[in-house]
């Protein structure tokens, strides 16, 4: 069985690559390179990251655009904050047993991501009867309306829960700034992203991208397909909310989460690429280290985008990546057999 | 005496107060391969629609064996055993060869989020077993050495085929066929007529069929429905028909 | 103040604000029966009008004129910024690009006048001076009248344009068929940027209503306002002129009810607070039941 030996090899390969990884950030920061400044920005790429692959799914891949992509974070950042919460309030009256930081941090995080996925779900069943603009603007609707919500109940404002006090930033949440936690986590959830586009769901999302009257009449349930996408992405944008939740400031705003939030999400999915995991990780980086490093450029930072943007969509409308994704096995393979490179499969897609 | 496959009984729809298909009645076997022919906006394409679901029939019936099909939805109507081709080409034209066939195997996958997530054996087996499938069926059509294009990069006539076999792979037992050599040159036409004798046998398959060629109707065709005005003026032995004064004056429009 | 008195205030107050959504409605739906998109930026055509009234105000007072004559200026500069950003954005995208990336251009512009505003004018609000400064009416200010006014005024002199002008002719004919237009000789490009011109000039109207009543002006102040009288588009059905009008005054009518009648209503679980979310789920509800709008027509796909 070569195809088995390969798969394996692949695993492998991809494993090595993410250890590698780890082992690169737990060199800096033995070297002392990594302070709470860095380990800041570590965590902000992280979050964005899954954001932004996230929105991928329904942007590139089920070809839709949805403006209400904070406000599943908002769900996910605000159930994960209350349920540590909680947590933390049990253990200090004897009712929970004592336990670490980390696995009140995952429970949270489980909590709010199962939470954004649910809202997921009710608001896709019949936001997604629309396409196009108007989905769009449904989406961006409903998150307003959740941050709306969000702003007006009282357990989700001051210092939360029975002592809460509507329209004021949530306080004292647990700090969870464990690098190593944030990057695993970041890590898992990309790679379950990649393992869903490409089996059958993937496959079905994007051809009821390219025409969906030929999908149904091919079998599909669009309807199912579609819901699902976008209850997975709002599952994962709950991660993502929950790592934010915890980054370390101990507070939450549900002005963190308007809709120019969202928009942000969206610029980074488009120059990426629509329907490139790489390219939205590697934008989710860029534009996350890019407003740190250019401090002095803060006010600027909108404005260049919207310029940025719009050259693209004149120019390379697919984004810097387009569709393609790095694979550091076909890297290797080309490197250490001397044989090119195989066109993956956005190379055989390529021209289209 | 062979089983119905499809069964019409005053079928029909109407929009805004049009009667686009009326009393549309039709009756077809195991293996039996229907014409459905009529002029220009005669409403052949809309009874296709009424047939997949697209169109939910306002009056009538249809049943696919003895299942009743109305008001089912596209995708349940494909799970029954009904599937279609397009007028105008419905390929995914950014997706491969192969990827478009895989599709129509979706259905019958039975691995769920876990699989695919975990990649367990059982995905790894079913994805190896649905590419075997799929590769059988391309090369039904010879377009096996084409499984990497993207289907849009297809010639006009190797995409016709590919959209049949992504019919097919749906595991039909009925299919419905709009204007398959429609923009074909006579060669095109001659492989595509070798081609449908082909899955005729081959899969045992009925078969429907909207056609404008007249040559390639009288060729294949066992039976002929004619339409003009959403209603069935005659139906019967493609040579009946060829001297049916309605069907005459039907094309020549009187 | 007995119920009645309270009510008939707010539904003029509701009128007021209504008529200006109206004007910007109308803006966004000329667009998007035109060329078929979303132009996120419309709302920030008012901001622009604003800006250029609190510059033009003191000028204007300066130079002895009536305050209110600023607005042509408003109307000149919004014309040129919405022909600039579908010359320079919109027209290049379409030229080649899908229906997403034209949307997603006009989110683009959208952020690019909101931050260039920000980046030329700061942050903080600006405070315009009195542009009218009309007696009180029937226990109503004077302004509040004058505004439904202007508002009622435009938009008949819009329709008649649109109906019986040549212009007006040749734009719904394009926004019926763009090919077919070309070929009868209309110079189609032309006249999408004629619509942009005249939209981005309501909304300079519109940004006299509005900064007349409220005397403030951010860089932000379009986002919500656009998004609203979006809303009031789709109610009405986009791309129908008098639906834009009607979803306005709906939108504005509700909006005041709302405000003031919400809480005790339902027995303060919904309280004010919530205005903008109302407005939000009427947009949905509208979607999902009649996604056309109240004077549009469902049309389905042709396979």
């Amino acid at each position: 069985m070569n195809q088995k030996k390969e798969r394996l090899r692949k695993l492998w390969v991809s494993l090595l690559g993410v250890c590698v990884l780890g082992l690169a950030v737990y060199a800096a920061d033995s070297l002392g390179w990594i302070d709470n400044y860095i380990r800041g920005i570590f965590i902000q790429c992280c979050f964005a990251i899954i954001m932004v692959t996230s929105l991928n799914l329904v942007m590139g891949y089920l070809g839709q655009i949805a403006l209400g992509h904070a406000g599943f974070m908002a769900v996910g950042a605000y159930t994960s904050a209350l349920v540590t919460k909680a947590i933390g309030l049990g253990i200090k009256a004897g009712a929970i047993l004592p336990m670490s930081n980390v696995m009140q941090f995952f429970i949270g995080l489980l909590c709010g991501a199962v939470a954004a996925a649910l809202f997921g779900l009710v608001v896709g069943i019949p936001a997604l009867r629309l396409r196009g603009d108007y989905l769009a603007i449904i989406t961006l609707g409903f998150g307003e309306i959740i941050r709306v919500i969000i702003q007006n109940l009282a357990f989700a404002g001051g210092k939360g829960l029975a002592n809460g006090q509507a329209g004021q930033a949530l306080v004292g949440i647990l700090k969870m700034n464990d690098i190593y936690v944030i990057f695993g986590v970041t890590a898992v959830c990309v790679a379950i992203m990649l393992a869903f586009v490409r089996s059958k769901f993937g496959r079905a999302i994007i051809a009821i991208r390219e025409d969906d009257i030929a999908s149904s009449s091919a079998g599909l349930n669009i309807t199912f397909y579609k819901v699902l996408t976008f209850t997975v992405s709002a599952f994962f944008a709950g991660i993502a909310g929950a790592i934010y939740a915890h980054r370390g400031l101990g507070t939450l705003q549900h002005s963190d989460f308007t809709f120019l939030k969202s928009t942000e999400y969206v610029i980074m999915v488009v120059l990426g690429g629509m329907g490139s995991m790489t390219g939205s990780v590697v934008a989710a980086i860029i534009l996350s280290v890019i407003p740190e490093a250019l401090r002095a450029f803060s006010q600027y930072r909108m404005l260049i985008y919207s310029v940025i943007l719009v050259l693209m969509m004149i120019f390379r409308p697919i984004g810097l990546f387009g569709n393609y994704e790095f694979s550091l096995y076909e890297l290797l393979r080309g490197k250490l057999t001397g044989k090119p490179p195989r066109s993956g499969r956005s190379a055989a897609k390529g021209g289209a | 005496m062979p089983e119905t496959i499809l069964r019409a009984s005053h079928l029909g729809i109407t929009f805004g107060g049009l009667k686009a298909v009326h009393n549309f009645e039709i009756d077809i076997k195991e293996g039996e391969l229907v014409g459905l022919i009529g002029p220009n906006g005669a409403g052949k394409t809309t009874v296709f629609n009424l047939f997949t679901g697209v169109y939910k029939p306002t009056e009538g019936t249809f049943y696919l064996g003895k299942q009743l099909m109305n008001g089912k939805k596209t995708h349940e109507i494909v799970a029954a055993g009904i599937a279609r081709t397009f007028q105008n080409i419905r390929l995914f034209k950014k997706m491969t060869v192969m990827e478009n066939v895989l599709i129509a195997f979706t259905k019958d996958i039975r691995y769920g989020l876990p699989g695919s997530i975990l990649r367990t054996a059982a995905f790894w087996k079913e994805e190896a077993d649905i590419r075997d499938k799929a590769m059988d069926l391309l090369s039904v059509f010879n377009l096996q050495d084409k499984a990497d294009w993207n289907a849009g990069n297809l010639p006009y006539g190797q995409q016709r085929k590919l959209e049949i076999a992504r019919a097919l792979a749906t595991n039909a037992k009925m299919l419905l066929l709009d204007e398959p050599a429609a923009g074909m040159n006579p060669t095109e036409t001659a492989e595509l007529l070798a081609c449908i004798n082909t899955i005729r046998r081959k899969f045992n398959i009925s078969i429907l069929l909207i056609e404008h060629d007249m040559s390639l109707v009288m060729n294949i065709c066992e039976r002929i429905v004619v339409i003009d005005y959403g209603e069935i003026i005659a139906q019967g032995l493609p040579e009946e028909i060829s001297h049916d004064p309605k069907v005459i004056a039907a094309y020549l429009g009187e | 103040m007995d119920g009645l008195t309270l009510f008939i205030q707010q539904i003029i107050n509701g009128l007021r604000v209504g008529s200006v959504y109206a004007l910007i409605a109308l803006g966004y739906t000329m667009v998007y029966g035109i060329i078929r998109l979303i132009n996120f930026a419309h709302g920030d055509f008012i901001m622009v009008g604003a800006y250029a009234l609190f510059f033009t105000v003191p000028l204007m007072i300066a130079a002895g004129m009536p305050a209110w004559m600023a607005v042509f200026v408003a109307i000149i500069v919004c014309a040129i910024t919405g022909v600039l950003v579908e010359k320079l954005a919109y027209r290049p995208v379409r030229a080649k690009g899908t229906n997403m990336s034209a949307l997603i251009t006009a989110i683009a512009m959208s952020l690019f006048l909101e931050n260039l505003a920000q980046t030329l004018f700061g942050a903080s609000p600006k405070q315009v001076k009195t542009i009218f400064d009309l007696p009180m009416i029937f226990g109503f200010s004077g302004n509040t009248f004058l505004t439904i006014a202007i508002g009622v005024v435009v938009m008949v002199g819009h329709s008649l344009f649109v109906k019986y002008t040549k212009a007006g002719q040749a734009m719904r004919a394009v926004s019926e068929d763009k090919s077919a237009s070309k070929l009868m000789g209309i110079n189609v490009n032309g006249i999408i940027a004629l619509t942009f011109a005249i939209g981005s000039g309501l909304a300079a109207i519109a940004s006299l209503m509005y900064v007349a009543q409220y005397n403030q002006v951010t860089n932000m102040m379009g986002s919500m306002l656009g998004l609203k009288a979006f809303v009031a588009a789709v109610l009405g059905g986009i791309g129908i002129i008098p639906g834009a009008m009607l979803g306005g005054l709906v939108i504005g009518i509700v909006e005041s009810l709302s405000k003031a009648y919400i809480a005790p209503l339902t027995g303060g679980l919904i309280t004010s607070a919530f205005s903008d979310a109302i407005v939000f789920s009427i947009l949905i509800v509208v979607l999902l039941v009649k996604p056309a709008g109240i004077m549009g027509k469902n049309i389905g796909e042709k396979v």
